[in-house]
């Protein structure tokens, strides 16, 4: 009984830092509408912040708690700059844009903790005052953890205030159900957002140097954490900080429990309450009507076409420029046009998925893993045949997309886009974890393609014969009687359901087919790289696609082939000339992001059919 | 105030609703923008305070052209906007309903408090702490135009008020509206009810198709039948 008591109290001292992000994040979502991957990076600059700061690693020590205080507070005047000099100039770009560019945030965030503070892990000092531990119930508990576990009470208490006695609390109240409504009662929006975001950030800094004496600092805690305040916010309810205060209770007693009573399946067992609550309560426990997620602006997008001659003549003359690359490139080429090949094709699967059906992914990353998976664990556990493993690839990227879809479809909007992401973070840590099977992070080595496919050559024009094959057969499917009943289902439900359209049926198998065809292109990757590891479940590879379908256009049938390959080579080279290819990167997408809040095509495409129909008219 | 529209069009997508469309509003004037279901009455109104994105048009506010400030400042400026669906904040307690839409008082606008304007709206007063979602129709709608009041305009844009509304209820709305007349807010009225419209408007504007097709006095409008036979008649 006392050992309960005392691994409730662990949990309930593990979700006070996943409560003060998560209740950021929702905060800032409910009146900004902006879904903040940056939110993790708020989190780990304030571990980091708190660090320097209490070591006084370049200046004079502030001493523990002014420290802590102080890089909470410097996190959240970092997040009003980046509100006032970023976000401000995207409110009106669609909200993935919005999206994309805070992911942009995060690359950099990344590569300058790097810079500044090197890979090594850094261990924080005990906090004065509240070292060691006190006698409970004959355990013993850090002095430090009460702290803790009165601190999530405490943040939730000052909140509540904030939120009901308070004229700001009570204007972003009404700006979380009506942004418009209030704006037309004269509610000075910009000033609104730049505070909002700077009390979500402080939180976030918060939650991150608290952590200080429970945990070493390190470079990955940005998206560990992000996820993890992705799975509260679903479970608790966008919008509502009692929400994310509950679930995240529930998520870390989960932790704490799951690891001592059985570790293998704690992640199965968050996956399924949330899995429950989100079948019993769409929205969250406390979460409000669900809010969609705009694919474009309020503009309506020109309905997506079978393309034009000219484009099929590039398309073609691509294919083509291709076919004879190998009579010019040597192997490395060849390999990057193989690995650019690839992503073209996982590209096409995603936006399949967004633009055709509507349903947004966060975490694509799951198909391309598994079907990677699926075709390494054939070799290794069974010894098969490339072929054979190839099938097992896609049958398992099929089959995962299947289980995901099934509870996909009963979400739309954000709520879909973060379960998806959740699902890819499972599928990540199942291949992180379960050693005996997967080998962890030490991967599945030897996983090379037949004898006949082993050349650099062969294995090209396998690459293309197969993306190919999938382009057209996508192509197919989309201006199929399927494909225009998955694009009614996004364009309206009711009326898709109206005309006897069974919307999840139809979107649930929009969703496996999408999921297949990342598989596919998951086992090629497999067969390419020799290897499999955890990596290619990763969130990075998720947002790869994301970046990729934006870039090229959501609603252009070839936006996701000039996507793929401007985005790819972009990070190839990158890669190839420096070590912060993240910090190049994360610039280029933001500048691309204000820059063309439509994608590369729909740009460019926009002004090309503006020309078109000029020269048209003139003649 | 004075609020001047002219040539107003608004687009959903590739869809056109208004075609040049212009109004006059005077001071201290009631105008009432009458028209079908669906004709654009409330896509004007919407067009006027920004709320449309796509829009082409001068819409001029005391001499200040405000066809491009953001909603904000135009509800500043002391234009109020009275929503058709209320838009009442239902998670927020009426008088927290009411805190949201105030405003430091005016210069030649009547000054509102919480306390005048449930004087004005009587029925508000016992319910200041309930949640807005669960008070009723009628008295959501006394809510959004107290709450509109509550900035203290010079010039008030009601979208159908009366919609969905008991008579008896209407009646006391147009009371209300009356008494804000007097103190000499200019209101422009978009209405389907014809009752209500003749009882306080001075001016009629009829839209229909998303364009002006008449524009006269009351006494006007009422003198030749064939007006609203045409444009208003289901
Ligand atoms: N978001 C929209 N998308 C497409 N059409 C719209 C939209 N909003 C309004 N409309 C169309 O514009 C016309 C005018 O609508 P509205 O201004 O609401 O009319 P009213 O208020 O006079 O009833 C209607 O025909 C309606 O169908
Ligand atoms: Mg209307």
């Amino acid at each position: 009984m006392a050992f309960v008591v005392i691994q409730f109290l662990n949990g309930l001292a593990s979700a006070a830092d996943l409560f003060l992000v998560s209740a950021g994040l929702s905060i800032i979502f409910g009146v900004t509408r902006i879904v903040n991957f940056a939110h993790g990076s708020f989190y780990m600059l304030g571990a980091y912040l708190a660090f320097t700061l209490v070591e006084g690693v370049f200046g004079p020590a502030f001493g523990f708690w002014p420290g802590i205080v102080a890089a909470a507070i410097a996190v959240a005047v970092l997040g009003g700059l980046l509100e006032v000099t970023l976000l401000r100039r995207i409110y009106q770009a669609p909200e993935l844009f919005q999206l994309l560019a805070t992911f942009g945030v995060v690359l950099i965030v990344q590569d300058l903790v790097l810079l500044v503070w090197g890979p090594e892990d850094r261990i924080g000092p005990r906090a004065p005052g509240l070292e060691g531990a006190v006698s409970l119930l004959g355990h013993q508990f850090p002095r430090y953890d009460l702290f803790l576990i009165a601190l999530g009470p405490i943040v939730l208490g000052a909140l509540f205030l904030l939120f009901r006695r308070t004229r700001w609390g009570i204007l972003v109240r009404a700006a979380t159900q009506d942004r418009e409504m209030a704006a037309a009662l004269g509610v000075n929006e910009r000033w609104l957002f730049t505070s909002v975001f700077v009390l979500g950030a402080f939180l976030a800094g918060l939650g991150g140097a608290v952590q200080l004496p429970r945990e070493a600092v390190h470079h990955t805690m940005d998206l560990e954490i992000i996820v993890e305040a992705f799975v509260v916010v679903v479970i608790g309810g966008l919008g509502s900080v009692t929400g994310a205060f509950l679930a995240s209770i529930i998520l870390a007693e989960l932790n704490a429990f799951g690891i001592v009573i059985f570790p293998e399946v704690t992640l199965v067992l968050v996956f399924l309450v949330m899995a429950v609550v989100l079948v019993i309560r769409p929205t969250g426990l406390l979460g409000r009507p669900e809010f969609a997620i705009r694919a474009a602006s309020g503009v309506a997008e020109p309905p997506i076409t079978p393309q034009s001659e000219a484009a099929r003549n590039w398309v073609f003359a691509g294919v083509l420029g291709l076919a004879v690359l190998p009579v010019v490139a040597d192997a490395y080429v060849l390999s990057v046009a193989t690995e650019i090949m690839i992503f073209v094709l996982f590209a096409i699967s995603l936006q399949f998925l967004m633009g055709i059906s509507g349903m947004v992914s966060f975490g694509h990353a799951a198909s391309f893993g598994l079907g990677a998976y699926g075709a390494a664990l054939m070799i290794k556990h069974a010894g098969a045949p490339m072929e054979l493993a190839f099938l097992a690839g896609i049958g398992l990227a099929a089959l995962g997309a299947l289980v995901i879809g099934w509870f996909c479809v009963r979400l739309s909007g954000v709520y879909l886009a973060m379960l998806t992401l959740a699902f890819a973070q499972i599928a990540w840590s199942v291949a992180f974890q379960w050693y005996g099977v997967t080998g962890g992070d030490n991967g599945i080595l030897g996983v090379w393609p037949a004898a006949w496919a082993a050349s650099p050559i062969v294995f090209f024009y396998l690459t293309l014969a197969v993306t190919t094959l999938a382009l057209v057969i996508l192509r197919r499917i989309i201006f199929a009687p399927f494909g225009f009943g998955l694009r009614a289902c996004r364009d309206s439900v009711l009326r898709a359901e109206a005309i006897g359209i069974d919307r999840r049926q139809v979107q649930w198998f929009g969703f496996a087919v999408a999921g297949a065809f990342a598989g596919v292109a998951g086992t090629l990757y497999a067969f390419l790289k020799g290897s499999v590891f955890p990596d290619v479940l990763a969130v990075p590879v998720s947002v790869d696609g994301l970046v990729m379908v934006l870039l090229g256009g959501i609603q252009r049938l070839n936006g996701p082939i000039v996507g793929a390959l401007v985005y790819k080579l972009l990070q190839i080279v990158l890669a190839s000339y420096t070590d912060y290819w993240r910090l190049v990167i994360g610039v280029i997408i933001i500048g691309l992001v204000v820059a063309f809040p439509q994608g590369i095509v729909g740009f460019f495409g926009t002004r090309l059919d503006t020309l078109l129909m000029q020269r048209r008219n003139n003649s | 105030m004075r609020l001047e529209v002219h040539k107003l069009c608004a687009f959903c997508g590739r869809a056109q609703i208004l075609f040049d469309v212009s109004l006059k509003l005077e001071r201290g004037e009631v105008v009432a923008l009458l028209g079908r279901n669906g004709a654009g009455k409330s896509t004007t109104l919407k067009s006027i305070v920004g709320l449309v994105e796509q829009r082409s048009g001068r819409v001029v506010l005391d001499g200040r052209d405000i066809t491009y400030a953001p909603t904000a400042q135009i509800a500043r400026a002391g234009l109020g906007y009275v929503p058709e669906d209320r838009r009442i904040f239902t998670e927020l307690t009426v008088a927290e309903n009411l805190l949201v839409g105030r405003q430091p008082p005016r210069s030649g606008a009547p000054a509102w408090t919480e306390k005048s304007l449930f004087h004005l709206f009587p029925n508000l007063a016992e319910l200041s702490d309930r949640p807005a979602g669960e008070i009723s129709g009628g008295e959501q709608q006394m809510l959004t135009i107290a709450r509109t009041l509550m900035g203290n305009p010079a010039a008030l844009m009601l979208d159908e008020p009366s919609e969905g509304l008991a008579p008896l209820i209407v009646e006391q709305l147009g009371k209300a509206i009356l008494t804000l007349k007097q103190q000499g807010l200019s209101i422009l009225l978009s209405e389907q009810n014809l009752h209500l419209a003749r009882a306080i408007g001075d001016r009629v504007s009829i839209i229909e198709k998303g364009r002006i097709r008449f524009e006269g006095t009351m006494a006007e409008f009422g003198s030749d039948q064939t007006i609203s036979r045409t444009f208003l008649a289901v």
